[in-house]
């Protein structure tokens, strides 16, 4: 019996990790979004590079002991995981709700960050600033 | 009196501790670096004062801005919807709330141009000025006690820094710009247009607005045919749009279109291995074999990470060229 359950699990571990890899690529036409995946990627990275050589981005890199050199070697060196990482995210999204759902503990707070402006929550409320 | 003074301590200490708390928030949370750029620099094609009069008001339902703002800016972009017909589409009871990636796949159901800004106040200012109501989200609380919200601007006033929005239960709220920035800042500075496909955002950019149309074309592809061929005006060797025009005819069953679309992409892309890979694809589905041959030959040479997929199409083309020759 444990044999064949450990034949079992053995056998079901080759083919979850199999899924993974397809053993054949298929012809088929080839989707917008596919090759869209890959032109956000380039550009993105285009953009952080950018980013990095920056006359003032640079300068306040040396002035933190880095080289801008360094800083644009790390970025290549960075993965493409951002989509896995933003389905990992959605579940953290914050979801928009309404003012109504009320905050009586902090409702104090609140009236007076209202008052200065840094926050909205009543609606009766008129910034100072 | 004396039963008083009790409560009158308690109450003094908790304004003690708040005013200490407000103080410590203070310096912390007052910078709006955004309005201060602006303020300093006011873009010279951003006019000084927008208010748009063709976007409706629909007051929402409890926790339910997030309908009420997809219908708002949904129906001055042209649609008849109200609130209540996208509840389900983007409504989660359990979260009281919608998610940002939920508003933007609700637009692109109602065959619209999703499109979701660059998180800067001026991107906001500008759209509003170009006629797009934008639908930006909140946290109208702090946050340690969040209190999400989404709202639609329909306009601003530089002289007293105000910006106007459909929020909640109030048509015209007027809201400081130092406010907004605040509140908006806590939502990671999110907010998104929804347009006619056909329509290109004032900001858009060409990555950005492929990302959004590819995604149409997925509910939509209809739809995604005028957002391709608004984008191939503005740039004309934009691949996706190039390819995205041929996938819609294809998807939508006119090989010849779809043969039209992606010679036109290889001519203007010749080393784009994709189209040549699609355009072989529909002529050998067509029977037209010899020209499949010659156009799966440059997606080979070409190569990339799909180059399997292509020598795949080619083995088939062989075989239905071999299947031709060996037939009486």
């Amino acid at each position: 019996m444990k044999s064949i359950q450990r034949l079992v699990a053995a056998l079901l571990i080759i083919s979850m990790s199999l899924t993974g890899f397809p053993l054949t690529a298929q012809a088929a036409i080839v989707p917008t979004d596919e090759i869209i995946a890959t032109d956000v990627l380039v550009a993105q990275r285009e953009r952080v590079t950018a980013f990095f050589v920056r006359d003032d981005v640079s300068q306040a890199l040396q002035a933190r002991g880095v080289s801008p050199q360094a800083a644009a070697d790390r970025v290549k060196a960075m993965s493409d995981a951002e989509v896995s990482q933003l389905a990992g995210r959605i579940d953290q999204a914050p979801a928009g709700g309404d003012v109504i759902e009320v905050l009586f503990l902090v409702f104090i707070i609140l009236l007076v960050t209202d008052i200065m402006g840094l926050t909205k929550v009543f609606p009766f409320t008129r910034s100072t600033r | 009196m004396l039963t008083a003074a009790p409560a009158l301590a308690g109450v003094l200490h908790w304004a003690v501790r708040l005013i200490g708390l407000l103080a410590a928030w203070a310096l912390v949370g007052c910078a709006t670096p955004q309005l201060a750029e602006l303020e300093k620099n006011w873009p010279a094609d951003l006019p000084a004062q927008v208010e748009l009069k063709h976007v409706p008001f629909y007051a929402q339902d409890d926790f339910e801005c997030g309908p009420a703002s997809l219908a708002m800016a949904a129906t001055a972009a042209g649609l008849t919807l109200r609130p209540e017909q996208l509840v389900e589409q983007v409504y989660l009871p359990g979260r009281k709330g919608s998610l940002q990636l939920e508003m933007l796949a609700a637009g692109r159901r109602q065959g619209l141009l999703a499109y979701p800004l660059a998180p800067r106040l001026d991107s906001v200012l500008r759209e509003v000025a170009a006629g797009h109501p934008v639908i930006v989200f909140q946290n109208l609380s702090l946050p340690i006690y969040p209190v999400w919200h989404y709202a639609v601007v329909i306009g601003f006033e530089r002289a007293r820094q105000t910006l106007l929005l459909h929020s909640g239960r109030t048509e015209f709220l007027e809201m400081s710009l130092a406010t907004f920035e605040h509140t908006w800042a806590r939502g990671q500075h999110w907010s998104m247009v929804l347009l006619p496909p056909g329509e290109l955002p004032a900001t858009a950019r060409p990555e950005v607005h492929a990302t959004a149309a590819a995604a149409l074309e997925r509910v939509q592809p209809q739809a995604a045919l005028l957002a391709y061929t608004r984008a191939l005006q503005a740039w004309p060797t934009q691949r996706s749009a190039l390819l995205g025009l041929g996938n819609v005819a294809y998807t939508l069953g006119q090989a010849e279109q779809a043969i039209h679309a992606y010679r036109r992409a290889t001519q203007v892309q010749p080393d784009f291995a994709d189209a040549w890979n699609n355009l072989a694809h529909v002529l050998l589905e067509q029977g037209r074999v010899r020209e499949a041959q010659q156009a799966i030959e440059p997606a080979l040479n070409l190569g990339g990470p799909r180059l399997a997929s292509y020598a795949d199409l080619a083995q088939k083309i062989k075989a239905a060229d071999e299947r031709a020759v060996s037939a009486p």
